[in-house]
């Protein structure tokens, strides 16, 4: 490089000023000195290769996979083929049945599908729109194994003998609008839509959900973070005022809950917390409250927020604690002896320095808060929940991993949109680790 | 010299290690005293009666269907049985995630010769689940609270009333179960319940009814939490699985008493994964035929208080093995508790757990 540099610098005195600037090797300048930029950058590249590969198989390459699956949509072209070519020319609307020969395609594909066992797997994805197909073709399954394709010539009347919801023409319409390779009704019933036979519509009030829960979320995201804040800021000042050996001593403490499992801390709030709880008991015998209006601090949002901001403090005293070191003393100094207040001084000189923290630390607890669950399923009853409690009950419970995986993709879309406003407003240059 | 004989002995080391890995058998259950409940009836007998078998428990019984799922589409199944509720077995046999089983031929008969279809009649729920216990889930309450004047709760329909009870209660955090009881002390017929339950309407009765005492309720999502919520005097009645609560009861001598009043029947058994290869199937095979035996599942009873699921096995329910007490007056199929039951309906729930629950959900919400 440095050789490239000194090189080019003497031609560039002596060559001719028409034409293009030619190295000493006769080709142009500009050529040569791109090719070994590049090749510096390929090195780069070959020096994080190993982390990259890393990265995107084991962290993007799963993620992508999962979110790919909130519009996936391929078992009912896979397990009815002749169904779904049938469908296509049957009128949805109308409100009449399919005619025969569409029941006579859903016959000889139950019949394959019943080998390999598909055709449950298929009424559990279809019950997730409609309430009742899982049933349909479970009991379906077993009576189609005894239907004699070849004798048959009244299709329709042989499914109504196996099951009279056959003719209910809803379930048609179900198994046609959900027939694509691909489909938007996961992303629609996390918006809390459904698809109606006249279009999109929202689902009835009670059964609205995620909506509220997505507000919430984001809600008690921002007090979590504005708590800890609160609290994290005299903390980190302290521990960036104080002599070396006692503030290493308050940072250990600092850092001690990070060793203790979440779960045990969570279980701790619990014991804390609760009515007969130690903080309700300690007011009681204060005769700060009665003993028959215990606090309700626990099972709610207050507990939510309170056992999340203790969690969370670290993640902003950190960083807070690191910017706060830089800031010379002699600032707050100077501007005292300029004869600003305690007061001024502060907030005039050492606050706006220490903003960068104070930025960090909310991005890192309001973006680990917005994906928290385990300690809002122990502590937040029904109100303190978030939205990652759906997600973990469809993914481990409910086993409807295209909603989950909708449910997902559409919070990190929130996430990367507030980050955009964090970005145009506070700037993200203006976040500091340290 | 000394450096390649270290090698060497490792490599013997690793080879070995790896022979006796083939004879591992992965078993998934719940852990805790239901586990250990198991070891001592069914893994320790039958290693020892199997001295190549190497039993591992695993205790993810509560993911344990999204487990075999992921299991499954990566082509990597490490488990050979697994301890589920039967709604879970039957959604992993409607995924195609467990393996159907005969009964006949793949379960051991009745010492009497009775058939094991026979013997397991309509608890055989799924084609690919092995019954193993009845359990039931039913309610508790403390008995010493002050404020209901020396009255005891003893029907379902005292949960619903604040009046006579007042207090905090705890109820599971879905819609099943709560859902039938509300509805039962709604005026609804016992019979009906499935029927009101599938309609709108129905679905809105039972809520508004729970709705009537949503504010003293504290919601449990863990088996271990109403037992817990009992003991601090947290609640003064809660619902749970009857096996927890009789270790509350008699095991750590809590003052609390068993309502069993509308208690609702489920079932926990077996199923094997799916795909398994042929001589990993055989294997669990082996182990399921000895340890859903009729005298091996009366065994599980002498350590914990869950009925077992074979006819056979009833009459040999004894002692409790660390305390000596009869068992049998603390089965949640004793006649004496078993007046007022209601039997869980997996078809049901199968169909509409999707739709009421998200009802459900919006309505706690709120």
């Amino acid at each position: 490089m440095a050789n490239t540099a000194d090189s080019s610098q003497q031609i560039a005195h002596s060559a001719p000023v028409t034409g293009p600037v030619l190295g000493n090797d006769g080709r142009p300048l500009k050529a040569s000195l791109a090719k070994s930029l590049r090749r510096q950058k390929l090195r780069a590249l070959g020096l994080i290769a190993p982390l990259l590969i890393f990265v995107l198989l084991t962290f993007i390459a799963p993620i992508a996979d999962m979110l790919f699956r909130s519009v996936e949509n391929n078992i009912v072209g896979d397990v009815l083929p002749r169904t779904v070519v049938a469908l296509k020319d049957w009128d949805a609307t109308t409100g009449e049945l399919p005619d025969n020969a569409t029941f006579k395609a859903m016959a000889l594909d139950l019949k394959e599908a019943v080998e390999d066992k598909s055709h449950t797997r298929l009424g559990s994805r279809l019950n997730y729109e409609q309430s009742g197909i899982s049933s349909l073709f479970r009991q379906t399954g077993r009576k189609v194994k005894r239907l004699d394709v070849e004798e048959t010539t009244d299709f329709v009347a042989a499914f109504e003998k196996m099951n009279k919801k056959w003719v209910d023409v809803e379930n048609w319409q179900t198994i046609k609008a959900f027939s694509g390779r691909f489909t938007d009704g996961y992303f629609l019933a996390a918006a809390d839509l459904t698809k109606g036979p006249e279009g999109v519509e929202r689902v009835p009030e009670n059964q609205q959900i995620y909506y509220t829960l997505l507000l919430r979320t984001l809600k008690m995201s921002m007090i979590i973070t504005i708590s800890c804040i609160l609290l994290g800021y005299p903390i980190a000042f302290l521990l960036a005022t104080l002599p070396l050996r006692t503030s290493n001593l308050l940072l250990i403490l600092v850092l001690l809950p990070f060793w203790t499992s979440l779960l045990v801390r969570t279980s701790a709030w619990k014991v804390l917390l609760q009515q007969q709880g130690v903080i309700n008991d300690t007011l009681v015998w204060l005769g700060v409250v009665a003993d028959n209006a215990r606090l309700e601090l626990i099972n709610n949002q207050t507990g939510t927020i309170i056992a999340m901001t203790h969690i969370l403090l670290p993640f902003m005293i950190l960083p807070l604690f690191s910017v706060m070191k830089t800031i010379p003393p002699s600032y707050v100094r100077a501007a005292k002896s300029l004869g600003a207040n305690d007061w001024t001084a502060f907030w005039r000189v050492y606050f706006p320095q220490s903003v960068p923290g104070i930025g960090a630390g909310s991005i890192l607890c309001f973006i680990l808060s917005i994906g928290y669950y385990i300690t809002p399923e122990i502590v937040g009853g029904t109100k303190g929940v978030f939205i990652s409690n759906r997600i973990a009950y469809h993914i481990s419970s409910s086993l409807n991993w295209g909603l989950a995986a909708a449910l997902g993709t559409l919070l990190l879309v929130v996430v990367l949109g507030l980050y955009w406003l964090y970005d145009k407003f506070v700037g993200i240059d203006n976040v500091k680790l340290g | 010299m000394k450096m390649k004989s270290i090698i060497l002995s490792t490599a013997a080391g690793v080879v070995a290690a790896s022979a006796a890995g083939a004879k591992d058998m992965t078993i998934v259950s719940w852990g805790g005293a239901y586990s250990a409940s198991q070891d001592a009836a069914y893994h320790q007998p039958y290693m020892k009666a199997n001295s190549d078998v190497n039993i591992i428990n695993d205790e993810s019984s509560a993911e344990a269907v999204a487990k075999l799922r992921a299991m499954a589409e990566a082509g990597n199944t490490t488990w050979d049985v697994v301890d589920v509720v039967a709604s879970d077995a039957i959604r992993l046999c409607d995924e195609g995630l467990a393996m159907e089983i005969d009964a006949d031929t793949m379960l051991a008969d009745a010492p009497d010769g009775t058939k094991a279809s026979e013997d397991f009649g309509d608890l055989l729920v799924s084609e690919c689940f092995i019954p193993q216990i009845v359990y039931s889930t039913t309610f508790a309450y403390r008995t010493d609270v002050d404020a209901w004047g020396g009255k005891e709760p003893n029907n379902i329909c005292d949960v619903f009333d604040l009046e006579a009870f007042p207090g905090k209660r705890s109820l599971e955090k879905r819609p099943i179960n709560n859902m039938e009881w509300a509805l039962l002390c709604d005026g609804v017929d016992k019979a009906d319940v499935y029927d009101v339950l599938g309609t709108e309407e129905g679905q809105q009765q039972a809520l508004n009814k729970l709705d009537s005492i949503k504010s003293e309720v504290i919601w449990w999502s863990a088996g271990a939490d109403t037992p817990q919520l009992l003991a601090d005097g947290e609640v003064v009645m809660g619902s749970t699985y009857n096996g927890r609560l009789f270790s509350l009861i008699v095991e750590q001598e809590q003052p609390v008493k068993m309502m069993w009043d509308a208690q609702v029947f489920d079932l926990d058994g077996w199923i094997i994964p799916a795909n398994l290869s042929d001589e990993r199937k055989e294997a669990a095979l082996d182990y399921i035929m000895f340890a859903t035996d009729t005298q091996r599942l009366a065994d599980q009873a002498k350590y914990i208080s869950y009925g077992p699921a074979r006819a056979s096995s009833a009459p040999l329910v004894g002692k409790h093995e660390a305390l000596g007490i009869d068992m049998a007056p603390h089965m949640p199929t004793d006649p004496e508790n078993a007046k007022n039951t209601f039997l869980y309906n997996y078809e049901f729930w199968a169909d509409y757990r999707d739709d009421i629950d998200a009802k459900f959900q919006a309505w706690l919400a709120q």
